[in-house]
């Protein structure tokens, strides 16, 4: 963990209404592992108190760069940021996803800037495997030629169907689940809504596999002290306890998260 | 009115900065507010906590607590809204998980406690005398979001005194009340303090208020209601300070919006004796070790060779 004022390389319009940030930090770019985040302090004038925190999209050539979309008063500020700006960044942060466990095919399912926070994850695994990404329309389904140049099959899904299968992203994993001949045994490697990690968390204990979700929490401090970003996730006792999503997480294993207790 | 910049110019490098809190002494005026900077280990990697005059943990009391449920904060405009509910470790669990590492910096450890009931202050102020590694025990009696009538002993100045009684016949490590800004006159409250054997007293604590979701009508905090930190409750804290030092003699640490040197000196204009750095740790960890550095310079810029020469010099 470092922080650090890093200089914008640049900044790009992509599809969806997302924006792809590049900061310039070597250091960042060596430390960043798949499925941390960065904790970005704002450009000023906007009123907000607090960082934000963004997924290490890509790391790469002494860059980092996070891919985002403007929701709200800190999102929006962030669009007008041009190469040349300073942003104080704090990071990699959190636990982020563990290697894929070798000799098995590394299943990704994700939806919003999940495609993004996945990325690196695909990158280093041992092998390519198969990922799922759902979104309402085709506008909302990203970087699918940056997976599909690591040779890893991209299996799309829409609610408005007007991209890949019409329905939810569960609907053509379940198929592909289901079919007898897919690759076996597999590992799940999940970011999306709440409603996506916890369908990902049903399909990969009814199919005996291993999953790790990366979780959304709006954030404090990012670093453990402020107890904001707290999830309730079973210790090994079995005894449910608070986990910091800044901190132990963003990552968990899918079976120790407590879904009952999520909004 | 003094010149701007007096003739005597200090060099930076010269400014004596420590300070007396009773019986205390820290290398610096600028402290660590409870609850906004963990309980050390967590900006370890960012902070150079030898630079720090003293860092004040995260309010502990008997027993591990749970806390409120999430959303726990929200952001409004300067400021942000909390209710955390305290969640904590317990004495044994702060004293097992979190003081072998403070232990390893020469940096005074205030530990921030509370109670649901008088003994239980009272208990937990036990427990941590003789506990090697720590300086002193800031009391909380205001924090606004623990639900089993704490809030009292933070407004009622009958229950204060109870609080302070008990820890005082419990404890001789120093004592620093934390007080409410919700109270009518805060220096009764400084008064009392002082009568109770307090060694300095801390203010603010957060300011009681609430927000909600139009959309949804639903309260953006779990808990309802919560307390209000940051650069938009400053000018509160500032007036609080002001009126406590004419109340007391007792040392003040002044809290409450503190985002850089400049606000840091007007808490000690107006007489507190040291200053803690909250809500902003989480926008910029390092704000606390800049406060210092910008003091240094602002005190060397009007000739003051001591931090102890600007504490309640306010000019009228
Ligand atoms: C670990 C982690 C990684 C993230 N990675 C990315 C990323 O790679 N790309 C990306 O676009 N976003 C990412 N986010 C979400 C991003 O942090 C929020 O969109 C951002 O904080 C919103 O700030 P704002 O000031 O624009 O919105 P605010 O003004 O704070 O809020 C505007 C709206 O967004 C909602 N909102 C605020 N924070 C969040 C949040 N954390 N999650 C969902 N909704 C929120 C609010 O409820 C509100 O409706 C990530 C969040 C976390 C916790
Ligand atoms: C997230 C959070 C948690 C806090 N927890 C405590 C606590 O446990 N005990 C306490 O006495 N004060 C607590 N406080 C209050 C701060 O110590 C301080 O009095 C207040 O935040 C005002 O300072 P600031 O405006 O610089 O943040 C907390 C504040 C925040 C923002
Ligand atoms: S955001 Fe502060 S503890 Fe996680």
């Amino acid at each position: 963990m470092i922080i650090e004022d890093a200089a914008v390389a640049g900044q790009e319009r992509r599809a969806g209404g997302y924006y792809l940030l590049s900061l310039r930090s070597p250091k960042l770019a060596a430390l960043a592992r798949p499925g941390q985040f960065l904790h970005v302090r704002l450009p000023a004038p906007a009123d907000t108190l607090l960082r934000r925190p963004f997924s290490i999209f890509q790391a790469a050539e002494g860059e980092v760069r996070i891919l985002y979309k403007p929701v709200g008063r800190g999102t929006h500020s962030m669009t007008a940021l041009q190469a040349g700006d300073v942003l104080s960044v704090i990071g990699p942060l959190g636990n982020g996803f563990p290697p894929p466990a070798p000799g098995v095919h590394p299943v990704l399912v994700a939806g919003g800037y999940g495609m993004a926070a996945l990325y690196l994850l695909a990158a280093s695994a041992p092998r390519p495997g198969t990922a799922f990404f759902g979104g309402a329309g085709a506008a909302d389904i990203l970087c699918v030629p940056e997976f599909e140049a690591l040779g890893w099959k991209v299996i799309i899904a829409t609610e408005d169907g007007s991209l890949g299968a019409r329905g939810r992203v569960t609907t053509p994993l379940d198929a592909w689940l289901s079919a007898s001949a897919r690759p076996r045994p597999i590992e799940f490697f999940a970011c999306g809504p709440n409603g996506m990690l916890k369908a990902v968390a049903e399909r990969a204990a009814a199919a005996g596999a291993r999953a790790w979700v990366s979780m959304d929490r709006s954030m404090g401090c990012g670093v453990g002290a402020c107890l904001t970003c707290v999830q309730r996730v079973r210790a090994p006792n079995g005894e449910a306890v608070w986990a910091r999503v800044c901190k132990e997480g963003p990552v968990f294993e899918a079976g120790s998260v407590v879904w009952e207790e999520i909004e | 009115m003094k010149s701007k910049t007096s003739p005597s110019r200090v060099e930076p490098a010269n400014v004596d900065l420590s300070v007396r809190l009773g019986p205390l002494t820290l290398r610096n005026p600028v402290l660590t507010a409870s609850g906004t900077f963990g309980y050390g280990p967590e900006y370890a990697e960012l902070v150079d906590l030898e630079q720090l005059g003293a860092i004040v943990v995260k309010g502990i009391c008997l027993k591990p607590t749970r806390g409120n449920p999430t959303p726990r904060t929200y952001e409004v405009a300067s400021g942000l809204l909390n209710a955390i509910g305290l969640q904590n470790p317990g004495v044994d669990g702060f004293i097992r998980d979190y003081l072998p590492f403070l232990r390893k910096f020469s940096t005074p450890v205030i530990v921030n406690i509370w109670g649901h009931t008088i003994e239980e202050y009272a208990e937990v102020a036990r427990r941590f005398s003789g506990v090697e590694g720590i300086a002193a025990l800031e009391i909380n009696v205001s924090c606004p979001n623990i639900k089993e009538g704490s809030k009292l002993f933070g407004t009622d100045l009958d229950a204060f005194r109870r609080v302070l009684d008990a820890c005082r016949a419990a404890t001789r490590l120093p004592l620093i009340p934390k007080l409410a800004p919700n109270v009518a006159d805060i220096g009764a409250f400084a008064r009392a303090a002082e009568d109770a054997g307090a060694d300095a007293i801390s203010l603010i604590n957060s300011v009681p208020g609430m927000a909600v979701d139009i959309e949804t009508r639903r309260p953006r905090l779990a808990n309802i209601t919560g307390g209000l930190t940051g650069p938009a409750i400053r000018p509160i804290a500032v007036k609080l300070v002001w009126e406590a030092a004419r109340a007391t003699r007792l040392p003040i640490i002044g809290m409450g919006g503190i985002m850089e040197a400049a606000h840091a000196a007007e808490f000690l204009i107006v007489g507190a004796t040291a200053v803690a750095v909250g809500t902003a740790s989480f926008a910029e960890p390092r704000t606390a070790a800049r406060v210092v550095e910008g003091l240094r310079d602002y005190l060397a810029r009007h000739g003051l060779a001591s931090v102890r020469a600007l504490i309640g010099t306010l000019q009228r």
